[in-house]
């Protein structure tokens, strides 16, 4: 049941912001994933909580995760996607002007993992920092990363999502909504300017504070350290969060496009963030794209927060399924509430 | 003019959403009991009938929501109050 013109808006839904790419153009030049060695199955969960291969797969399209070994940081995560990120764009690390990680599981309040980064892959000087958006920091780091070459206050963005959220999971009934859905990995892209008539061409950003309880870690009211919350527990209002992310993949393609003065049917890949294959399946079925247009590989990974467009869009392009000209569809949505999508024309 | 609703479509509309034959639909049909539907399944359904209907339905609404036919009553009552309106 697709749609064929703009989707209803909700009279609650706050509205779009949209813009269009400006100044010099930006493109993705090269993608690294990384992802832990352990793997937790959905029948390895079966033994640590009620639940069921079955039940988990139906509701969530995921089979497997991979979990970081006791004491894996998110920085050695971030730094192994960066490291074949650069190798693929034929990159060297003292070419990169800045460093952005998105992350929703930093391994502490600072330093940031982008200046270790910076230290360990050697890009002297650069300018390097984190940026706190949930689920939806890959789409706004790399927004971040496009003006900064649109505007050339840089040539070269190294831009990553990372995370080790297993140590905010815990494994028991009372959290197994949670805790069968996520998982580690880090993916991240070398930004740089486009080559002639390729790159971004437009960009959704925005936030619903609203719903700032719909997706948490820890205590909000007080914050985790007033609260003495050792061991912050990411937690989830399920349905909320369902209805939420459909409504917003779906405003965001046709905000997007219609930025972009393109129409739907003109997305070659849409890669949204791997939150849940239901949310992904019924916001494709009513924005009006087949599934052989959409990028999926969340029953490998489960959601990885930031790192789930790079892996999807690494494995999309491994696969042979991007070609040069094809316009992809990156869009995604968090905790906060927060959304962002990018429309790119592939270099 | 008041157009009638049909309850071909909406079962239509059910089968597609919940994966099943639309004869299965029917008034007396618990969401949850009869068609197997979980959470996920009715925020899906529920928000293909606000779309389709262009309808809004609040969270105690939803909640109230056991069977095809407090759907069914909650569309009638809607159609009833714009053909006033």
């Amino acid at each position: 049941m697709a749609l064929t013109t703009a989707p209803r808006v909700r009279s609650d839904a706050l509205p779009l912001r949209t813009f269009k790419a400006k100044g010099r153009p930006s493109a993705i030049f090269g993608l690294g994933v990384h992802a832990p060695a352990r793997v937790l199955s959905n029948v390895d969960l079966e033994s640590l909580m009620e639940t069921s291969d079955q039940w988990i797969t139906e509701r969530t399209g995921i089979k497997r995760r991979h979990i970081a070994e006791p004491g894996t940081t998110t920085f050695s995560l971030a730094t192994e996607a960066a490291r074949k990120a650069l190798a693929a764009a034929r990159v060297k690390a003292e070419e990169v002007d800045a460093i952005i990680v998105a992350t929703s599981s930093p391994d502490g309040p600072f330093p940031s993992i982008a200046c270790r980064m910076q230290d360990e892959l050697g890009a002297p000087g650069s300018y390097a920092y984190d940026i706190l958006a949930a689920c939806t920091g890959f789409v706004y780091a790399l927004e971040q990363a496009d003006s900064m070459i649109a505007s050339e206050r840089a040539d070269t963005v190294l831009v990553v999502g990372a995370e080790v959220l297993s140590r905010m999971l815990e494994y028991s009934n009372e959290y197994r909504h949670t805790a069968v859905i996520f998982g580690d990995g880090a993916g991240a892209a070398v930004v740089r300017p486009a080559p002639a008539g390729a790159g971004f061409k437009a960009w959704c950003l925005g936030g619903d504070g609203r719903g700032y309880a719909q997706v948490t870690a820890g205590n909000v009211p007080l914050g985790a350290y007033a609260a003495k919350d050792e061991r912050p527990i990411i937690d989830m209002k399920g349905p909320d969060v369902f209805k939420f992310a459909v409504d917003i993949f779906i405003r965001q393609a046709y905000a997007i496009a219609q930025e972009a003065g393109i129409s739907i049917e003109d997305i070659d890949l849409f890669v949204p963030h791997q939150a849940n294959y239901r949310i992904i399946e019924a916001a494709a079925r009513r924005i009006g794209l087949p599934m052989e247009r959409v990028a999926v590989n969340i029953e490998e990974y489960g959601n990885t927060s930031t790192a789930t467009i790079p892996l999807a869009l690494h494995d999309a392009v491994a696969a042979g399924r991007v070609k040069s000209g094809d316009r992809v569809l990156l869009a995604g949505f968090g905790s906060g509430l927060t959304w962002g999508a990018g429309l790119l024309e592939w270099a | 003019m008041t157009q009638e609703l049909d309850f071909k479509e909406l079962q239509n509309l059910a089968a597609e959403i919940l994966g099943i034959d639309p004869n299965e639909v029917q008034l007396d049909k618990s969401f949850q009991r009869d068609l197997a539907a979980d959470s996920l399944d009715l925020v899906e359904l529920i928000a293909a009938v606000e779309d389709k209907y262009d309808v809004e339905l609040s969270e105690e609404t939803l909640e109230g929501m056991k069977s095809i036919r407090d759907l069914w009553v909650f569309l009638e009552e809607k159609q009833k109050s714009k053909a006033e309106a």
